[in-house]
């Protein structure tokens, strides 16, 4: 009961992308493609699961003046791996997300769970906690980037969707889109979950 | 005249904040007073600078004789921790009044991306020691300005009535989409040059 509530936190209550607005570098600059936005949430999803992992086992050997040095070593280790895994397995993925890729070592969500849940909670709660913010992040990447790619070239993860007659908003995959859409899907998270509540 | 036109780059073209999206999360979090951003980019230019050398030298010097050129991010993620926590120390011990200003911005700048990203993209683009520094600078002169202008919206937004939906975060991405269309206009600029 306790590791589906910590599971489930991520997904909706403290969403990290809509809720806490972490996070938001690789969210407005890989999203312009729904293949690029969902391998950015994977990316991310692994490196905070295994990040959480780690830090939630060595919590108690880390002394506190140090902990956030020692946190960082331990995310850019799980960055490394992932970084070398794309690059062996997707090197197209590589290309597009390209710098994003090693700054997954600065996206604030992974350092946020680290200290605030990973270092005061058991392995598994903090394995949970990894898995279900991993998914909203995924998730919320994959919804901004569904509406950037479908209206800024109207295709769906590459294929075509709407005959020759239609005009692409290229407006949508430039860096005004991104802040466009970012903005306007916390505005409509926040009213669907006022609405839900009232 | 590659120098210029790489600061120029940095500054308008490819503007750290508003087109290569690094440093949104001060850029979002900072930006509610200017006296505020203001001492934000004063702190993140010197420390991007600062980070563009050393992260070179360390590129140069270290990590490409070995041959360990995977170890670049945690290497570099390392040297900007221990530069933040140095600068702090000096600054506190040589000007009291600049770390009142400054002192609660330092540690932030360590997650900031830009700094960790105006590293890489100056080995990526295997700029020399000179070029390294003029493009960490201008990253910073780059963010500073969308900051400052950013901070001065956003004090008049404050103050606009706002549907409750679209408080806060929202209406200061919509505010963020309209400035990076501003810039937009700088694309091109130079092309036949660069």
């Amino acid at each position: 009961m306790n590791l589906w509530k910590d599971f489930s936190n991520g997904l909706i209550k403290e969403n990290p992308t809509f809720r806490l607005v972490l996070g938001t570098c690789p969210t407005l600059a890989v999203t312009t493609a729904v293949f690029n936005g969902i391998g950015m949430g994977i990316a991310a999803a692994a490196v905070l699961i295994g990040s959480n992992l780690i830090i939630s086992l060595i919590k108690k050997i880390v002394p506190n003046e140090v902990r956030i040095p020692i946190y960082i070593v331990v995310i850019a280790t799980f960055t490394t791996i992932v970084q070398m895994l794309i690059q062996a397995f997707s090197p197209a993925l590589d290309k597009s997300l390209g710098i994003y890729i090693p700054l997954i070592v600065v996206n604030c969500i992974i350092i946020a769970r680290a200290e605030a849940f990973a270092a005061k909670n058991p392995v598994i709660n903090s394995i949970m906690d990894g898995i279900g913010m991993g998914i909203g992040f995924t998730v919320a990447l994959t919804i901004i980037s569904s509406v950037r790619e479908i209206l800024g070239a109207g295709t769906f993860l590459g294929m075509p969707l709407f005959g020759e007659a239609f005009e692409p908003f290229l407006i949508m995959i430039l860096p005004p889109g991104g802040f466009l859409v970012f903005g306007l899907s916390i505005a409509a998270f926040n009213k669907i979950t006022s609405l839900r509540k009232s | 005249m590659k120098l210029g036109l790489i600061i120029i780059s940095a500054i308008f073209i490819n503007n750290f904040v508003l087109s290569q999206f690094l440093g949104i999360c001060p850029f979002l979090g900072v930006s509610k007073k200017i006296d505020t951003a203001v001492g934000m980019s004063v702190a993140v230019t010197f420390v991007m600078g600062l980070a563009s050398v050393i992260c070179w030298a360390v590129q140069i010097f270290i990590l490409n004789p070995m041959g360990i050129g995977y170890m670049q991010t945690i290497a570099f993620i390392l040297v900007i921790a221990g530069l933040v926590q140095f600068v702090e120390m000096v600054i506190k011990k040589t000007s009291p009044t600049l770390y009142q200003a400054l002192g609660i911005y330092l540690p932030l700048i360590t997650t900031n991306c830009a700094v960790l990203g105006v590293a890489i993209l100056n080995i990526d683009k295997s700029y020399n020691l000179i070029e390294s520094l003029i493009n960490g600078v201008g990253g910073g002169l780059g963010f500073s300005l969308a900051i400052i202008l950013f901070a001065g919206v956003r004090e008049r937004l404050e103050l606009a009535p706002t549907p409750k939906a679209l408080e806060g975060f929202p209406i200061a991405m919509i505010a963020a989409s309209l400035f990076s269309i501003a810039f937009l206009g700088f694309s091109g600029l130079f092309s036949g040059l660069l």
